[in-house]
């Protein structure tokens, strides 16, 4: 006998409005559906009324915790449109405050994970090393979180000797806990006994799936766009592509630790090699792109986000899209929520299933034009760039 | 006034539960609202306890520009609270709208569909702003001013 269980749209497994509808035979959990609608603000439609320069502050607040991923695909995909590249040293100022982002995303993730499965303690600690991370971020840009470092040809401020002391200290104190933390993970039976073998995606299954970012190599594929498709300063700075081939939710947990202790090796020699000269090239604010198209990728966080534009010769963009990580692993994570065969998922499990992936909503809520029958009626990119706004 | 009711009102503004809810933000208030309860920051020696259930809760914390597909369950979620109930609007699309305003989907601001009674502005706003607005709030509750 088969009932439905729904979770969400306000449900303390998940600050963000999302509804899980669960249909569940006793303790296990036999199918899912998931309603991602309720926070959509329709800023793609929105950056279509704002200059290429207003857009970038719009599109860092798609995603608070991925602001700085957002937004360097921004600026990469309008430099690319109009023919400009950011001197070498903003090259590499963005992929240090990328990365420091990267390393407070992952920290926050794992804090939120050892929520999840009822470990408080460990979420107090983890938040209080994040702290550091938090103030480096401040220091560098003005900001703690939503940062607004990166402009149209390159970075808004530079960075002198005293502050990359202070990097150079703090991320050594980061990955001191970090390590301790990765021996917590990989040893403590409460989290091993919650994490191991839960939550199971087969090497196969993500690839059907188009799983990305930390999903994908915690289930043995090797993706990753900063090795695979280098941009900013990344085919400069040497790091190794974590991957773990358990396919389970402690696999994406030790990706993550592992990518916190490797973005702090990328920073530290990012600041030892940082080329001398201009961080910023002069790009007027308001200008006119040249008609045509382009599409910019960067490896956010949570895995591949990919940006697209398309440009009518004015100086607002005809139509901008944005393909978030989270929206790309929706299918991945419906998967890993159903029980297949001998692999039961329960009910206890959802709230570390389904944050396994690091759900962001805000960056993923889409809607569906339906029209008063309840029909779904399709729109096509050129049709949505046409419709007015009210 | 009696001293019980003296009491109730002590009580109230010394131990403010919180609910906290995104109804269309980008999550970086979020994150700084949930740094507020964390160590650091550590907005618990005021008696503020991060709840689940509505049914707990006296202060409903609303990050976001209130969205038409969350505006009616933001609404149930209120309704669901046990009198007296307060509303914080934290961030700048919270009190109206910010960087979301004219979006096709956006009420511009929390105030169109509940009453508000703290505004923390910012965008996303700090954590020492969260912690602020909560005394503020708590220590008015105590003086029976809202």
């Amino acid at each position: 006998m088969a009932f439905y269980l729904p979770v969400g749209p306000q449900h303390p497994i998940h600050p963000e409005a999302i509804l899980l509808k669960f249909k569940v035979e006793g303790e296990q959990v036999v199918d899912v559906d998931i309603d991602a609608s309720y926070v959509h603000r329709g800023i793609e439609k929105a950056l279509e009324y704002k200059t290429y320069t207003q857009g970038l502050y719009l599109i860092e607040r798609i995603c608070g915790i991925c602001n700085v991923a957002h937004s360097t695909c921004y600026v990469i995909n309008i430099e690319e449109l109009i023919g400009k590249e950011a001197p070498p040293r903003a090259q590499y100022l963005r992929l240090i405050l990328e990365e420091l982002a990267r390393i407070h995303s992952h920290l926050l993730w794992l804090g939120l994970a050892a929520h999840l499965i009822g470990f408080e303690s460990l979420f107090m600690l983890i938040f209080r090393d994040r702290e550091l991370v938090m103030d480096l971020i401040e220091a560098m840009t003005g900001n703690r979180v939503v940062t607004a470092y990166n402009v149209i040809g390159g970075v808004r401020r530079d960075l002198d000797d005293a502050l990359a002391h202070k990097i150079r200290e703090a991320l050594e104190r980061v990955r001191e806990r970090t390590r301790y933390y990765r021996k917590v993970l990989m040893e403590d039976p409460t989290v091993r006994a919650r994490t191991v073998d839960v939550g199971y995606l087969s090497t196969s299954e993500a690839r059907e799936l188009l799983a990305v970012g930390p999903v994908a190599r915690a289930s043995n594929v090797k993706y990753d766009v900063r090795a695979d498709d280098p941009y900013i300063a990344h085919d400069e700075v040497p790091f190794n592509v974590v991957v773990y081939d358990t396919c389970d939710v402690w696999g994406r947990v030790m990706v993550r630790v592992d990518e916190v202790l490797e973005a702090i090796d990328m920073i530290l020699y990012a600041l030892d090699h940082m080329p001398s000269g201009d961080f910023r090239i002069k790009v007027p604010p308001i200008f006119r792109a040249p008609p045509g198209e382009n599409v910019a990728r960067v490896e956010a966080p949570r895995g591949e986000l990919l940006h697209y534009v398309r440009s009518d010769g004015s100086d607002k963009p005809y139509r901008y899209k944005v393909r978030t990580p989270t929206l790309a692993n929706l299918m991945a994570t419906m998967q890993m929520l159903k029980s297949r065969g001998d692999r039961v998922v329960y009910v206890a499990d959802i709230p570390i299933i389904f944050g396994s992936i690091d759900p962001c909503i805000c960056c993923t809520a889409r809607v569906l034009i339906v029209d008063e029958r309840g029909r779904v009626i399709e729109t096509t990119t050129d049709e949505l760039a046409r419709m007015k706004r009210w | 006034m009696g001293l019980l009711a003296r009491l109730v009102r002590w009580a109230r503004g010394r131990s403010p539960w919180i609910l906290f809810i995104n109804t269309g933000a980008c999550n970086a208030c979020d994150i700084e609202v949930l740094a507020a309860l964390t160590p650091r920051y550590d907005v618990e020696r005021f008696g503020v306890l991060l709840r689940g259930s509505p049914r707990h809760a006296d202060i409903l914390v609303i990050t976001g520009a209130v969205s038409r597909q969350v505006r009616d369950r933001l609404v149930r979620i209120y309704e669901q609270m046990p009198d007296p109930k307060f509303v914080v609007a934290v961030g700048t699309c919270a009190i109206s709208g910010g960087v979301y305003d004219k979006c096709y989907n956006v009420y511009e601001g929390v105030d169109k569909v509940l009453p508000v009674h703290a505004y923390v502005s910012g965008c996303p706003v700090k954590p020492e702003a969260v912690i602020r607005a909560i005394d503020v709030l708590a220590k008015k509750i105590m003086r029976g001013e809202v």
